[in-house]
């Protein structure tokens, strides 16, 4: 099989790349598929920490980029999926650092390896977010229900058909996925927040997930596990929702009618 | 105005306000996201060969790109100050289309 180049990006930061990129990897890693995945911002290194591997990275992407440490070496295994690979990037404040043909050469040895291969952008719309996308065979656009965000996502969604490989080549356009993150249907009902149904259509892009504001995120990120293993939380139950149809599985989306909370639950249960 | 037509004035939610507003600046943008690299260049060179023979300001010039079924368009307004003409020039030509 082929393997799949995936990109998570969004334009605006803050929105939840980092933690789709950790739990979008870990998710796919649970259903079978050997998986890596890639820190592309280069100089703001996150990802070891939101997958809990940030005493563990000994040479980096550029390292490898450079010749100086091969694929292996660089690799870090995670502890807690054999099928999981976090390529974590480096601190260098050199941003162009990330050189096309030297990303290429990697990304190529990469496939022989992986089945999927995600690629977690920087913010922004320069050099390192560009890399992140270039080689994307999909493209998970992460978007907040606010007005900068998705003014953002539209930006980025255009750029992909028209700067990425697929484009340049052209070959079929990158696959581009919606995935809703920090939803508040309490809020959606008040009228205070933008309906999935406002954003999809304003995006016109197909929907993969709803993933709901939930408390265990930050909780996932606190302790550095993807929050995919956390299946009792619901922002885990919809990012393993997500994973599912993008694999090709149908599923009725969750979390977009306020729940209410049992008395009991507000006294005495978490979120 | 009445307590009465307050209370039955649905008022818009900042929600729906907020979707008005991404769709009109999403379509203003997205018209000159796919505008080529030259126009630009276009509207400075012909800012700098009208202005030899008429008054314009800088932002007296919109140059755009469309499409009208089969045919694309080049429109190029051009707003001249006052109606001056400077000595030399010719006649002045307000709005081109080609």
């Amino acid at each position: 099989m082929l393997a799949k180049v995936i990109v998570v990006t969004s334009g605006k930061g803050g929105v939840g790349k980092t933690t789709t990129s950790a739990a979008l990897a870990a998710g796919l890693a649970l259903r079978g598929h050997k998986t890596v995945v890639i820190d592309f911002d280069v100089g703001l290194r996150n990802l070891d920490l939101v997958m809990g591997c940030e005493r563990r990275v000994v040479f980096d992407f550029i390292n490898v980029i450079n010749g100086d440490a091969n694929l292996n070496q660089a690799l870090i295994k995670d502890k807690r999926h054999d099928n999981l690979f976090i390529f974590p990037t480096s601190q260098t404040r050199d941003k162009n650092a990330l050189k096309r043909e030297g990303v290429e050469r990697v990304m190529e040895e990469l496939k022989q390896q992986f089945e999927y291969i995600i690629c977690d952008s920087p913010a922004g719309i320069e050099h390192g977010a560009i890399t992140a996308l270039y080689f994307a065979d999909s493209a998970i656009i992460v978007t907040n229900p606010e007005v900068s965000s998705v003014r953002d996502s539209d930006r980025i969604i255009g750029i992909l058909a028209s700067k990425s490989r697929r484009a340049e080549r052209n070959e079929p356009a990158v696959e581009v996925h919606l995935l809703l993150t920090r939803y508040d249907a309490g809020r959606v009902a008040k009228g205070e927040m933008l309906a999935v149904d406002d954003v999809k259509e304003i995006l016109s892009i197909p929907l993969l997930g709803v993933i709901p504001e939930s408390e265990s995120v930050l909780r996932a990120s606190n302790t550095g596990t993807p929050v995919v293993f956390d299946e009792e939380s619901p922002a885990g139950r919809a990012y393993i929702d997500a994973v599912a149809r993008f694999l090709g599985e149908q599923r009725e989306m969750r979390f977009l009618k306020a729940e209410r909370r049992s008395f009991f639950r507000t006294l005495f249960g978490r979120a | 105005m009445g307590f009465f037509s307050s209370l039955f004035r649905s008022k818009p939610t900042s929600a729906s306000i907020a979707k008005e507003r991404l769709k009109i600046v999403l379509a203003h943008e997205r018209a000159s996201n796919r505008a080529p690299d030259f126009l630009p260049v276009l509207q400075k060179e012909l800012l700098a060969v009208v202005g030899r023979y008429v008054e314009i300001s800088d932002d007296g010039i919109r140059v755009s790109l469309g499409a009208a079924g089969d045919t694309s368009t080049l429109e190029i307004n051009i707003e001249i100050e006052g109606g001056k003409v400077k000595k030399g020039g010719s006649g002045p030509a307000l709005s081109a289309a080609v």
